[in-house]
């Protein structure tokens, strides 16, 4: 009877074993995630048989630093900002991927040259480009609405609380940008300690009309409850709000913070073949315009850009939408990933001794 | 307790002969060892039956509370990377003037460790200490990742020059001994200068010692409310007849059992400027639309919503207390003469003192440790340490000095602890 047991198991395992061909990718929830089960994950399993499971997490890389550290890594493939994918990459905790081995676009550019600049690193390969940018509610501002990050700052003639992320990342650009720095200028400023005070005063002038939010999802509520009137926000959750729930939100371009998410696998990841199988075909030319169809996300792919057509409802243009549209990159911050992995830590201390001593 | 008592009072003599000696067994062993024995072997029984529990407790609990808490003073990063260079730091002295072997020790390690990828971690062990220098590390690193050559100083130096910078290795000498006080350090708002003493922090990166006095400060002041919210409350539930008093028992229980999430989330649909209360109170015309309050996403908030979510555990324990105490007493004292309150005062209240000490308690440690409910409803001037420790876990990835800042708050409350038990002791304590 024992025996049984114990063999009946043995052979469910190495039938299981057999059969489970899987990979467990880690990215963001929400309407991100829906993307990206649709436009990568469905067609990946149709095609090879492997099974795709999705996990979401606040950041996925925090998850993956725990596993590596504790070295029981349970997730294949991460998506994760740039800033991680260096920093993670430079402390050893992912595989290096070669770019040669990605596909070439549809016309045989090879990868290296398809992709925009700053998506190819040794341990991770961009999918998307994607925007923080401001938002408010246009019921608000029937006569006179706001269009710029100085209007942004301007509480008199445009009233009305304001939302903005509570991280000196996504702040600090903005005051400058609204003080008159060039977008071009804002690393330069910001590297310098008056260019820091600079800034902090700048966001001095409206802290008292600041409601902080810190998940993705927060200031699109904020906005649709009229909490707020203006806030900054991820471009593709406002674009979801905006046509596919038809709330009163308006786009301001000026002074986007414009971002690249990686796609990155860690050593000692379950599964590793099935891993890279899943990049290689998730980065495709193809699938990266796909992603696009489901939420406002620019692909990372040259070659994609053609190919991007409506959105799922069948009316909507997403080129306008696209954070990489050329009208709304005119006064784009870069992120500038190796400042941040040098002073993240100095300017989140300043940035939080600055928002407690309220 | 006096079943147990035996010892050496069993050398009593047996009273149907004479006196022979200790006590035997009938198999002639002497008593006092058979019943120790015995003794033993339940004592044995009863460990083996809360072996699991306690395997449970060691793997689950001790065990990574005691890793995460090593972090907070133990971080090889640059030493485990860099050996040569830290073996250099070991055999000379503070304020040293790097020589040539300095220069090769630490060109050779640079070398290795960006060849092993784990450049990163020195650099973020370095940049901890002194911001601003990880991307030195990692790009020197890229540099002489294929090799480097004599001469190193110059070598280096060519690179970046920062490399000569004298603080540079003052906090590289700092980093290179594994075992360090700079993360508490940096909890208290201290820092160390190029000599290695210890000084303030600017000021305008001072931010915890504020927050720990806040989330005393605030933890007490929620603990008072819950007393003085959650007592009357307690004393109805425990006088009233049973049908009734089982209503309004379900109605203190129906929020506990529903998720902490939700109970916070109905705050802000309440609290926010748009939402209930101000609606109600512009419709009735106590405040004009325009001068809506702020009762969320600021301290007001943080207080509202914990006093709610920590009322409960005020609640029931004071409940608990206030069942067992015979409503007899303070018909003693009325017919004596006391008036209502002094018989209040002096016979009812020091009875609910055990239900009370054991509620502030539960009230006062939940709230220090509180997380989330500041997180959503507490704006800027609503957060607690507690944040603070969540973004260098889940923000930064400092988890050392979260490590420390968790550390701290554990002695601090552990000292609370302590005061209580001298002050009212623990044996008081009555949790239901």
């Amino acid at each position: 009877m024992k025996t049984t047991l114990i063999m009946s198991t043995a052979l469910a395992g190495i039938a299981f074993g057999a059969a489970a061909q899987e990979v467990n990718v880690v990215s963001w929830g929400g309407a991100y995630e829906t993307s990206q089960v649709e436009a990568y994950n469905k067609p990946f399993t149709e095609e090879t048989g492997i099974k795709v499971t999705m996990i979401a997490a606040d950041n996925p890389a925090t998850p993956l630093r725990a596993q590596v550290e504790a070295r029981n890594v349970s997730g294949d493939v991460f998506d994760v900002e740039v800033s991680d994918a260096i920093r993670l990459c430079d402390e050893g905790a992912l595989v290096e991927i070669d770019p040669a081995m990605l596909p070439a676009a549809p016309d045989g550019t090879p990868a290296i040259d398809d992709f925009v600049e700053g998506a190819l690193l040794d341990c991770a390969v961009a999918n998307i480009v994607w925007g923080t940018v401001i938002s408010y509610n246009t019921t608000k501002f029937e006569d006179n609405p706001p269009t710029s990050a100085v209007d942004f700052f301007d509480t008199e003639t445009f009233p009305g609380k304001r939302g903005l992320p509570k991280n000196p990342k996504r702040t600090l650009y903005l005051a400058l940008i609204a003080d008159g720095v060039a977008a071009a200028d804002v690393y330069d400023v910001l590297d310098t300690d008056e260019g820091v005070q600079r800034a902090f005063d700048k966001l001095d002038t409206i802290k008292n009309d600041v409601v902080w939010w810190e998940a993705g999802a927060q200031p699109v509520q904020l906005l649709a409850d009229g909490e707020v009137s203006m806030t900054t926000a991820y471009n593709g959750r406002i674009f979801d709000a905006m046509v596919g729930e038809n709330q009163p939100f308006e786009v301001i371009w000026d002074g986007q913070y414009m971002d690249l998410d990686m796609f990155v696998i860690p050593v000692d990841a379950p599964n590793p073949e099935e891993a890279m199988e899943y990049l290689k075909f998730a980065t495709d030319t193809q699938r990266l315009a796909d992603q696009a169809q489901y939420i406002s996300y620019g692909p990372a792919r040259k070659s994609s850009a053609e190919l991007v057509g409506m959105y799922k409802d069948g009316t909507t243009e997403m080129a306008p939408h696209m954070p990489t549209a050329p009208a709304n990159l005119e006064s784009a911050v870069l992120d500038n990933p190796e400042f941040w992995a040098d002073h993240s830590a100095q300017l989140t201390e300043r940035f939080n001794s600055w928002l407690a001593n309220s | 307790m006096t079943a147990l008592n035996f010892g050496d009072d069993m050398a009593i003599t047996d009273p149907s002969g004479p006196a022979t000696g200790p006590l035997t067994t009938a198999d002639g062993k002497p008593l006092v060892k058979a019943l120790a024995r015995s003794q033993a072997r339940l004592r044995r029984k009863a460990f083996f039956l809360v072996l699991p529990l306690l395997a449970f407790v060691l793997i689950t609990f001790v065990v990574p509370i005691g890793q995460m808490l090593q972090r907070s003073f133990y971080n090889d990063g640059f030493s485990a990377n860099m050996p040569l260079t830290s073996a250099w730091f070991a055999q000379t002295e503070r304020g040293t003037v790097p020589d040539d072997a300095a220069w090769q020790a630490l060109a050779l390690d640079l070398q290795a460790s960006a060849e092993a990828r784990n450049i990163g971690t020195v650099g973020t062990r370095v940049n901890y200490d002194m911001p601003g220098t990880r991307s030195l590390f990692t790009s020197t690193g890229r540099k002489v990742r294929r090799g480097i050559d004599p001469p190193y100083q110059q070598t280096l130096l060519e690179i970046d020059d920062e490399w000569a910078d004298p603080q540079l290795w003052s906090t590289m000498r700092e980093a290179s001994k594994p075992y360090t006080a700079n993360f508490y350090l940096a909890s208290v708002d201290r820092t160390r200068d190029a000599e290695g003493n210890i000084e303030q922090v600017d000021e305008r990166q001072r931010v915890y010692v504020m927050l720990f006095w806040r989330t005393f400060w605030l933890s007490g002041l929620i603990t008072a409310l819950t007393f003085v919210l959650g007592f009357p409350i307690a004393h109805l539930l425990a006088t009233l007849p049973m049908r009734k008093s089982n209503l309004l028992m379900i109605l203190v229980l129906l929020p506990f059992w529903t998720s902490l999430l939700v109970r916070t989330t109905s705050w802000m649909v309440l609290l926010q400027q748009q939402g209930v209360i101000n609606d109600l109170l512009v419709w009735i015309g106590i405040i004009p639309d325009g001068q809506r309050w702020q009762m969320i996403y600021n301290q007001t908030g943080t207080i509202i919503a914990m006093t709610h979510i920590l009322l409960p555990f005020m609640i029931l324990p004071l409940y608990s207390v206030m069942r067992t105490i015979n409503p007899s007493y303070v018909r003693a004292a009325r017919s004596l003469g006391a008036t209502s309150w002094t018989a209040f005062r002096r016979i009812y209240f020091p009875q609910t003192l055990p239900g009370l000490g054991a509620g502030a308690m539960l009230v006062f440690i939940l709230a220090v440790g509180y997380y989330i409910t500041p997180a959503l409803v507490g704006g800027s001037s609503g957060q607690l340490i507690s944040n603070m420790i969540a973004q260098h876990m889940t923000g930064t990835l400092n988890w050392s000095i979260a490590a420390a800042l968790a550390a701290l708050l554990l002695g601090a409350v552990l000292a609370l602890y302590w005061l209580y038990d001298r002050l009212v002791g623990v044996d008081n304590l009555k949790l239901g």
